[in-house]
This record gives C-alpha cells, structure tokens and sequence, in this order.
C-alpha cells in the first residue's frame, strides 16, 4: 500500500499545528487565569470569627480543628478536599474560597491563626463619697 | 509436555495507564491462554460508608475513579434518594446529565488519545487530549474542579448554574464539536489505526452476552443496550438511540466510543435548549435511608450498579459497587485468546479498563 504524506488524514492537522502558536503554555512564566468558580484554595479571615466550631463540626474529612479556649483555627491543607462546606456554613463570612490554587506543599503543614488577647475594658470607677 | 511460555504483561507495563496483571501463555507468538490478576489499587472505599455519614459518603462515592467522578456521585446519589423517596428537582436532573455527558465526552477522548498511544500514533494521541482539555475547562468554569466535579449531593446538585455560563458552554461545545471531527475522521479512515485494529480482539455478539459485557464492548458486538435506556435523569426526556456496531473487533470498539463522543454533543445541546427552571435540591433534613436500593447507570465504560443497603441510622449498613471493568474482564479474557502477543495492549486498551474503579 502506498500513501503520500497528502492523504493522510491527520496530515492537514499536523501542518496546521506546526504553523500555529503553541497550545501549551510556558509556565510557570505564563499562567493560566483560573475561571470564578475555580475550587484553589480555602483562605480564612479570623477578625469576625466567633469560634463557633459550625465548620470543623462539618467538614468532611477533619482538616478545620477549632479551639474555642484558645481562640485558634487551624487547617490541614493535605486534608481538606475543597468542598467548600466550610464556606457555606460560615455564619460571619469568616471563610472563603479563593480561585487561586495553593502552591505546592514542600512539607505537611497545619496553618493555624490565633486571635490575639485582648484585654477587656477597665471597668469604670465610680466615686462614691466617704461619710 | 506442552510448549507453552508464560509471559507476565503488566501490573507496570508501557500502555497500561492503571496496574492489571495478566499472565500470557503463549505458544510461539500467539496466546493460548490468559490469567488476571487484580488488587493493585483496592482501596476499601466501600468500608468507608459504613464509617461516614451517608450525605458525607458522597464525597467518597466521587472518589472511586478519577475520569468517570462525577457519575459516580450521581449515582450514590440517586441510589440513597431512591431508598429515601425523594426526588431531585428537574433543574438538578437536567444539569446532571450535561454534567453526565460533559464526563463521557472526556472519558471517551481521553481513551482514544490512550488508544492512539498503544498503537503508536503519539500525534494523535497529543491532539486527542488537546480535545480533552477543552472539555476539562468546561469542567472546571462550571463545577469549579477538573478531576473531581463536587457538585452532587444528596437531594440535588450543590451548585447552580446560571444562563450567561451555560450559553458560553453551548459556545464551547460548538467549538470543540468542530475540533473532533477532524479527530473523528482520522480515526475512521486513518490506514495506521485501521491496519492495527480490523479484525483483531473479535467477540460475537452471543460471547458478548454470554460473558456479561457491557458498555460499548457490548455495543460493538452488535447488542442494543445502554442502560440511559432506563430513563434516568434527564435521558427519558431526551432523543437519542444506542450506537452500535456490528464487527465486534478493537476498530468497531473505537468507532462506537467516537460516535458515542458526537451523542453525547448532541445531547448536552438537547438539554441546555430544554433546561429547566426551578430549584435545584430539596432538603432531606430529618430524613435516614431505609431499605435496599439497587441503582444502575450508563458509564462511559458501561453499566455500573450500585446496592445500597440502610437501616435507618446515619450510617449506610452496606455500599457496593459492581463497575464495567470488572463485567469486561470476562470478555477480554475470551478476547485474548488465540491472538498474536503484539495485539494484547491494543485489546487489552480497547475495554478501557478502569482499574481504580475495579479494585475501589
């Protein structure tokens, strides 16, 4: 059987790819932009959290550990599946889902966030008159 | 005393996307006999719904295979909303099998690209995952994942989507329709892949069912069964009638997987015309599965059932999953003998075996 390199089918596709701008990119120099909904990464914003625990009580596989004493919340990258239950249970918005995805891990990491102390407000003092 | 070698082919073998062990034995060039070996990859995912809570265990039921994920969930899911008696609202239903044939077209794609890599057509193969990736962003600006969809949940989808995203997929689908038609004819008519398929791996359509095939290994042979037949989802709604082919050899295979990729265009275009409005779950808050429930669905590799056994606790008492591959082996093994040793990756490819979806 003989075929010249015309009839071939995938001929035109080949010569066509050849001429043509890569398809692939040069990353990590060129990236790609993620869409809106892209699943990246779970980022957290400890101002308004009330340690409510809604998220660890949820969350599927246990990466969200949340200490109500200490006023910590920590989360286990290597665990959690980005279902993104955290987020829609978060009452205080505290939680989001960035469409960035997280750089690789060199190390298994807990991230955890601490709020800090704050003391409480002196309490007013009343001047009340010795008899 | 016979004459016969015995070659090992795999679990590690070049073609072998997934580890199956088959022990070959030949006499000269030519397999007499071939022996399986599985359990490379078994996982215990099925144990795991006896630990998880049943809405939970959906994420799980996502993770058995990595190509075919989302109709996995879908099924769990629809397999739990069964024994519960609640039904998704037809909003969710509809996008489920956007979702379901989004999944299929990648699965098929990606196969023919793996298939022209075991025939050593590597462009081919770059062209067909180019096609493949088209398909994974539509995956991934729906669903916000590329691998593993998380959209089913128990009683629905968890995230809609909206007209402007679905009118740009319907864009996409178009696009990409184009794309694989070139693809698609070279795989009709290109001499490589013709010369390495006709005629090679034959099963009758009477072995096909003797054997317990299924999918388009069953549909190649020549046998009407596709069990979107049952109306499932959206596919009773739909038109659309099985592909079949009558040779029953790898060609007939990859030709039923390419017609099936241009259904499934078809029928993601029916149903974003036709989509619904409405909600997309309803709640089952409150609600524990009672019973057993047996749920079958159309795969890409083929029919796939689920039993799903509960008591009314949180827990599921037991969860089983019977996939195509494992309904495949059966036939392959027939397939295998009498072949030529060169011939075994293209046969062995042409089921699509699904080794983590086997050994779960």
């Amino acid at each position: 059987m003989s075929w010249s390199w015309s009839v071939w089918p995938i001929s035109n596709l080949v010569m066509r790819s050849a001429l043509h701008k890569p398809v692939t990119r040069l990353y990590p120099t060129e990236r790609r932009t993620p869409y809106a909904r892209t699943r990246g990464h779970i980022e957290f914003r400890i101002d308004n959290c009330n340690f409510c625990t809604i998220c660890a009580h949820k969350c599927p596989t246990l990466a969200i550990q949340v200490n109500k004493q200490d006023k910590t919340w920590a989360i286990d990258h290597s665990r959690c599946i980005l279902c993104s239950i955290c987020v829609e249970d978060c009452r205080e918005g505290c939680i989001s889902l960035s469409p960035v995805p997280s750089p690789p891990m060199r190390a298994k990491e807990v991230l955890t966030f601490r709020q800090e102390y704050e003391a409480p407000p002196p309490r007013e003092t009343v001047a009340v008159a010795l008899p | 005393m016979s004459n016969t070698t015995i070659v090992p082919f795999g679990p590690q073998h070049p073609v072998l996307p997934e580890p199956i062990h088959l022990d070959l034995e030949l006499d000269d060039e030519r397999v007499v006999r071939a022996l399986p070996s599985i359990g490379y990859v078994h996982r215990g995912l099925e144990l795991l719904a006896e630990r998880y809570d049943f809405i939970e265990m959906a994420n799980v039921a996502e993770r058995i295979c990595g190509i075919c994920s989302f109709i996995h969930g879908q099924g769990y899911c629809q397999g739990v909303e069964q024994l519960m008696g609640v039904e998704a609202p037809p909003r969710a239903a509809w996008l489920r099998t956007v979702w379901g044939e989004i999944s299929r077209i990648q699965s098929h794609v990606l196969w023919l690209g793996l298939a022209a890599d075991a025939l050593g057509y590597e462009s081919l193969f770059q062209h067909s995952w180019r096609i493949r990736e088209m398909m994974v962003d539509i995956i991934e600006e729906t669903t916000g994942g590329r691998v593993i969809f998380g959209v089913c949940k128990v009683g629905g989808i968890r995230k809609n989507v909206d007209d402007e995203t679905l009118g740009r997929v319907r864009q996409r689908i178009g696009e990409i329709r184009v794309a694989f038609d070139e693809i698609a004819t070279i795989f009709r008519e290109d001499p490589t892949v013709r010369q390495r398929t006709v005629g090679v791996g034959l099963l009758s359509a009477a072995d096909a069912r003797a054997l317990g095939a299924v999918g388009p290994v069953l549909r190649a042979s020549g046998v009407v069964h596709d069990t979107r037949q049952l109306g499932y989802a959206a596919y009773g709604a739909l038109e659309w009638e099985p592909i079949i082919e009558q040779d029953g050899d790898c060609y007939a295979r990859c030709l039923v997987r390419v017609r099936e990729v241009d259904q499934s265009f078809d029928l993601i275009t029916q149903c974003l015309d036709r989509m619904p409005a409405g909600e997309i779950e309803v709640s089952v808050k409150g609600k524990r599965p009672t019973g057993e429930a047996m749920f079958r669905l159309e795969q890409p590799r083929g029919e796939v059932c689920y039993y799903i056994s509960a008591s009314g606790k949180k827990n599921l008492d037991r969860f089983r999953v019977r996939t195509p591959t494992f309904a495949n082996i059966a036939p392959l093994i027939h397939m295998l003998g009498g072949c030529e040793l060169a011939d075994v990756p293209v046969i062995v490819l042409t089921i699509d075996p699904c080794v983590s979806c086997n050994e779960r």
